[in-house]
């Protein structure tokens, strides 16, 4: 049996998150195809192929472009027949849950989400999920012989060192329900990091007064190559568009680096950030509670420290 | 129009996560239970369409009888009917069967609930529904009008949103801003109180995934404080200790 690991493309390259999946399911010892949709050069497939499959199923038809939900759950369970896999290994995202979901009872398998570490098949097949909103962990017996796992973002180490991989066009037979949602329109924001893809965030607070004094964080982030986030009371109060909104109801993020500004840190906050491996604070309120879940703290005025801030990491970057 | 929605009964937001029975059953002492907060978001956008449309709210949980405050609190902010399906909701599927076979004999136009659960985050419940019954599902959903048996929606996507159109019936996972949470009034729960609550056996109960054991996350250490005035020993700090920049 084998593996298959669900691509997504947009513009044209493969999704960090998705490349994290192919490294997960190349680091399960089984054989490794992957399934991608979307229009992508030969040159940015095999960045599948780097990270550990050996083959690649193609869908170039531009029907799939766009992340017709049922059209993809049903590609995938027909490319998962047509290679015997046992294992469908996708990135948990806003496309990944939604196709995960349809496919599992497709293919009559178990399903697990937020998976963050290798399965353990010593005795069956039992994975570690991250639940409670990254409070606790959950060991799951996947009881069926077939499953699908949602590997949680930045839970995995990017394989960079696989061999090029051979690419097959898939065409996919569609069936009659597939395109019944018709996908009006998309509005990205292009030319920026995309938060739930990103090592580093920084997020603002109310904080920080106003939208006007973004610039400040923008100009943060982008010494760090980093996204932007904020929280909830931003928000809601239209200082930033919702899709930059981190907590429990927002954006959950999994970064490598997490810098909090003008943030006090309400439950609901962290329980959006409570995967990062490092959180930096800085709030002029020594009593906020974020400083409880933080690595390093400053207590101090953001409007004065984030310039510093900004201007030490350029010095560094030189 | 016919609406089901779909409600998790889960431990509020701030709850001390615990378990017990050596790490096989979650320690509800203390613990307050809500409905999850984006099963809140569809029962507000529910209530809205209810009102333009003249239509009925069906209120349903997957739980034993310790949920029951939880329905009547959906009664009370504006469903007409409940429905307990009385059993612990033992994985994903299990509910998803559920709600399939309550769905298949109500003939709903729109089933909502929540994107995700806020105790088991799998997010994979509307789905799981929306292919039992043959029908379309989407999530996340951040807005939500019918016109006659057409959906409108925008559904939240890495870095931005997709618009979607669909032909009802639907399934559909919600969160915000698809509608304000509804605190229920003095006259909402006054008539709760009478409002049918049925509950049911369950219909299947075949599951896919077998629960072994809960963990806890190791305890952070102690936060490292760094001068205003030393923003350079941060940076140090960050590229040297830590190694993400």
């Amino acid at each position: 049996m084998s593996t298959l690991a669900f691509i997504e493309i947009s513009e044209g390259e493969i999704k960090k998150t998705s490349l994290e999946a192919v490294s997960f399911a190349a680091g399960m010892d089984t054989a490794v195809t992957a399934i991608a949709f979307g229009q992508a050069t030969e040159e940015a497939l095999q960045k599948a192929g780097a990270a550990g499959a050996t083959k690649i199923l193609h869908v170039s038809d531009t029907a799939y472009n766009e992340g017709n939900i049922q059209a993809y759950a049903t590609a995938i369970a027909q490319a998962a027949e047509q290679e015997s896999a046992d294992t469908v290994i996708l990135a948990n995202s806003s496309l990944g849950d939604p196709v995960a979901a349809r496919l599992s009872i497709k293919m009559e398998a178990s399903l697990a989400s937020n998976v963050i570490e290798l399965p353990d098949t010593t005795n069956g097949f039992t994975v570690k999920r991250s639940i409670y909103t990254g409070k606790a962990f959950a060991n799951v017996d996947m009881t069926e012989g077939k499953r699908i796992l949602g590997i949680k973002k930045n839970a995995t180490t990017l394989k960079e060192d696989g061999g090029p991989a051979t690419i097959e066009t898939f065409t996919p037979t569609s069936q009659e329900n597939d395109f019944k949602v018709k996908i009006l329109s998309q509005e990205k924001a292009t030319g920026d990091v995309l938060l739930p893809e990103a090592d580093i965030v920084v997020s603002g607070g109310r904080g920080l007064k106003g939208p006007e004094n973004w610039g400040m964080i923008e100009d943060l982030a982008k010494s760090l190559g980093a996204a932007t986030g904020c929280s909830k009371p931003v928000s809601d109060m239209d200082w930033r568009p919702h899709h930059e909104h981190v907590g429990q109801t927002g954006i959950k993020v999994a970064p490598s680096l997490y810098i909090a500004v003008g943030i006090s840190g309400a439950i609901q906050h962290l329980a959006g950030v409570n995967g990062s491996k490092y959180i930096v604070v800085i709030n002029k309120d020594e009593e906020a509670p974020f400083f409880k879940a933080a690595d390093y703290g400053i207590v101090g005025d953001a409007f004065e420290v984030v310039p510093k801030l900004t201007e030490a990491i350029k010095a560094i970057n030189g | 129009m016919k609406i089901l929605v779909c409600i998790t009964h889960v431990p509020d937001t701030t709850s001390k996560i615990a378990f017990t029975e050596n790490n096989t059953q979650f320690d509800k002492t203390g613990v307050q239970y809500i409905i999850g907060p984006y099963d809140d978001y569809a029962l507000a956008r529910a209530v809205e369409l209810k009102e333009q449309t003249s239509g009925s709210i069906t209120v349903l949980n997957v739980g034993e009888a310790e949920t029951e405050p939880t329905l009547r609190k959906a009664l009370a902010i504006g469903a007409d009917d409940a429905i307990r399906i009385n059993a612990a909701p033992k994985d994903s599927y299990y509910v998803a069967n559920q709600i399939s076979a309550i769905a298949k004999e109500g003939q709903y136009d729109l089933i909502l609930m929540g994107r995700e659960s806020i105790d088991f985050n799998n997010g994979v419940v509307h789905g799981m529904v929306g292919e039992l019954l043959g029908i379309p599902s989407l999530s996340p959903i951040m807005t939500l009008e019918i016109d006659g048996t057409t959906a409108k929606m925008t559904r939240e996507i890495e870095g931005g949103k997709e618009s979607l159109e669909a032909q009802l019936p639907l399934v559909l996972g919600c969160q915000e801003p698809i509608a304000e949470w509804k605190i229920p009034n003095m006259r909402g729960i006054m008539t709760a109180r009478s409002k049918p609550l049925q509950v049911i056996d369950p219909s299947d109960d075949s599951t896919r995934t077998l629960l072994k054991a809960y963990e806890q996350p190791a305890a952070k250490g102690a936060v490292k404080m760094i001068d205003a005035d030393n923003v350079a020993e941060l940076v140090n700090l960050l590229k040297n200790e830590a190694k993400v920049i």
